[in-house]
């Protein structure tokens, strides 16, 4: 075991894959000889090489797509894009061609690449360096789509999607790079090392792909979030009081519904939070599922807690990072209603 | 055609606007990508252009406005995240225009700009104006599918614009020469059968006569050029972004720093020429400048919560759709 945050964790990871399979290889913007600017990839171009970690010009639909005819022809690429704001040049790519490959060649052809991409808010990054675009790749038939909430689950998470030999979309919360973020700003960052997720296996271990994780145990309502908002709920149940089961979802799409049936059975209520806009965000497909399976269990109607209808706003961070009174309030409303 | 004497005064004028704009930002407010070093080239572009002709620039945004001529208060409360900024406060510092001048809100999206800027060229031509149109971008954004999708358009229906490389070097830490099949995008143009040049970016004077002479050919219906201005970035990528690795050696950002400071060559060759008188005062007037877009930005009040959702929609339609309005649980 080892103390690591989340950059090392993926680090770790694709050290541990380029290590054990010579088919693995990264490169994005800044990724080789920088290392990444978030350092994900740091010391992996001096280990392996220039043919296997390497920089790219600006050009995401080039980067997805080279990705594509890398994992048809034998190699199972991890391309990285800088920030999940600067995503959609490759959408073509993605979702013409990566998603569909597999359908389109009856299996002869598949398509096991990894794009890694950090995002989401509260790190004053305004509207293009701030964006929660997780929904747009639920929304693809043929992705998967993952997103971390601690390093340990970063690591075994990033080396199943690795290993998957479909198209996966891992979203990394770069709030949480660092250190774990319950949403309350203005109190001093605490460090991973504080927590118990940040030991870590040096070695090869995996996490399963579509299994959530219930991370606070809790009979009075149900909580579903994923990435830089697990922390937010968890705070957001301590603060408040109130008897939440936290729900930490990790894989977004193939989402694990056994877990949240269970709990929302269990609980009769049901509250999703994401820092993503609102309409149409992951949060409306988890609530259609939830009232799909739970109707008759629920006692109070679903609540979201999201980002706000407009692009990340300059000012107003704290207003539209869905932060833990937001959270604490919607926790109070279903528990009165 | 060369500038004259006023001309070149205004020139000197922007770039230290430019200059001492960002070092505010560095002392009060400090988020940004910044152009210092690079205004040579940004304001001996802006000088060939008239107050309606549209320009369209990049995520390293504040030289672009204040090179067109920008009033500086409105720039500076922008930054600070205040209500009397050019967006209300809700854009920040990669998104700074002025709409008067004919600037398209500036996208951090790299790359963003080739389209628009060719599709403000054709707007121009469909409304058979004289205007011009001048896309800034980096030597990175060359590299984005955009840039070819756009020149071929621009050059197939004679476009009136002027794409202007502030070749800096580099994109963040990747090289042109780690990044490019050759050093010199000016030369991609021939690919699309338009003319391409390169200048010195470090000399305005010189920035501005390639561009005049663009211009003059945008103008006379005979379509776009590729200007390649090669620049130097003399500060880090962004001053967020901490980089603990070497990517370009102390001696080369020296000698930039201490040899090809377009402000420094662009001084000496003012004072040569008997106007030294003149370039003090620019120099007293800047600094007031400054220190009065600080205050404002300062005594500013913050944007309002409704301010959020006022310019989403020309016609708002069923919006908000929530029950509780856009702000939901807020
Ligand atoms: C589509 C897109 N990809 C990546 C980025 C991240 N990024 C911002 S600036 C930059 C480098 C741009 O280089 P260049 O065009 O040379 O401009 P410079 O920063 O040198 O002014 C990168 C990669 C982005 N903003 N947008
Ligand atoms: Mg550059």
């Amino acid at each position: 075991m080892a103390q690591m945050n989340m950059i090392q964790a993926l680090n770790s990871a694709l050290d541990v894959m380029m290590e054990r399979d010579p088919k693995v290889l990264t490169f994005g913007e800044d990724v080789g000889y920088f290392g990444g600017v978030f350092r994900v990839t740091d010391g992996l171009q001096k280990k392996y090489g220039l043919k296997r970690c390497f920089d790219t010009p600006i050009a995401e639909g080039g980067i997805v797509g080279v990705a594509v005819g890398m994992g048809a022809y034998g190699l199972r690429p991890v391309a990285e894009i800088q920030f999940a704001d600067y995503i959609y040049p490759g959408l073509d790519q993605i979702i013409s061609e990566a998603a569909r490959l597999r359908y389109r060649t009856a299996g002869e052809f598949t398509s096991p690449i990894t794009i890694r991409s950090p995002y989401g808010g509260g790190i004053y990054g305004g509207q293009t360096h701030s964006q929660s675009p997780e929904a747009i790749f639920t929304h693809v038939a043929g992705l998967k789509t993952v997103i971390p909430s601690t390093p340990y689950d970063a690591k075994g998470l990033l080396i199943s999607a690795i290993e998957d030999d479909d198209p996966v979309m891992f979203f990394e919360p770069k709030r949480i790079y660092n250190g774990p973020f319950d949403g309350n700003h203005s109190r001093p960052v605490t460090p991973w090392a504080k927590h118990p997720a940040s030991e870590v296996p040096e070695g090869h271990y995996s996490i399963p792909l579509g299994k959530a994780a219930v991370v606070r145990e809790g009979g009075a309502v149900t909580v579903l979030a994923y990435g830089t908002m697990v922390h937010v709920a968890i705070g957001a149940a301590e603060a408040t009081g109130i008897d939440a089961e936290v729900v930490d979802l990790r894989t977004i799409w193939p989402v694990d519904i056994e877990t949240i049936e269970a709990s929302v059975k269990k609980t009769g209520r049901c509250v999703i939070v994401h820092e993503a806009t609102r309409t149409s965000g992951f949060g409306a497909e988890l609530s259609a599922l939830v009232q799909e399976r739970c109707f008759y269990h629920l006692e109070a109607p679903i609540e979201r807690v999201t980002g706000f209808d407009t692009p990340y706003p300059h000012s107003f961070e704290w207003n539209y990072f869905p932060g833990p009174i937001r959270v604490g309030s919607a926790l109070r409303r279903v528990m009165e209603a | 055609m060369s500038l004259d004497r006023s001309q070149q005064l205004e020139l000197y004028s922007r770039m230290l606007r430019i200059r001492r704009f960002e070092e505010a930002i560095v002392a009060h407010y400090p988020v940004g990508h910044l152009s210092i070093g690079q205004e040579g080239a940004i304001v001996g572009a802006c000088m060939a252009l008239r107050d309606d002709d549209y320009v369209t620039g990049t995520h390293r945004s504040h030289g672009h406005p204040i090179g067109k001529g920008a009033a500086i208060n409105p720039l500076m409360a922008e930054i600070f995240g205040k209500r009397t900024g050019i967006c209300k406060g809700l854009g920040g510092s990669m998104h700074l225009t002025d709409t008067s001048l004919g600037l398209i809100c500036e996208s951090a999206i790299v790359g963003g700009g080739f389209p628009l800027a060719t599709g403000a060229g054709l707007s121009i031509q469909v409304r058979k104006s004289d205007q011009v149109s001048l896309c800034f971008f980096g030597d990175g954004a060359a590299n984005q599918g955009t840039f070819g999708e756009s020149i071929n358009m621009a050059a197939i229906w004679k476009l009136p614009v002027i794409y202007f490389c502030e070749n800096n070097g580099y994109a963040v830490t990747t090289s042109v020469a780690a990044s490019h099949g050759q050093p010199d995008i000016a030369r991609r143009a021939d690919g699309y059968g338009i003319p391409g040049v390169i200048v010195d970016g470090q000399d305005a004077d010189a920035v501005y006569e390639v561009t005049q002479a663009a211009v003059d050919r945008a103008r006379a219906g005979e379509g776009p050029t590729l200007i390649e201005a090669k620049t130097y970035r003399f500060d880090e990528h962004s001053n967020r972004l901490a980089i603990p690795i070497r990517y370009r050696s102390d001696e080369e950002i020296a000698f930039h720093r201490n040899e090809r400071d377009p402000i420094t060559l662009y001084r000496a060759r003012l004072v040569a020429g008997g106007l030294a008188a003149e370039v003090e005062a620019i120099e007293a007037e800047v600094t007031c400048i400054m220190a009065d877009a600080v205050q404002f930005a300062k005594d500013s009040p913050e944007p309002e919560l409704s301010d959020l959702t006022d310019n989403m929609f020309s016609n708002p339609i069923n919006f908000p759709v929530t029950r509780e309005g856009i702000f939901g649980d807020a």
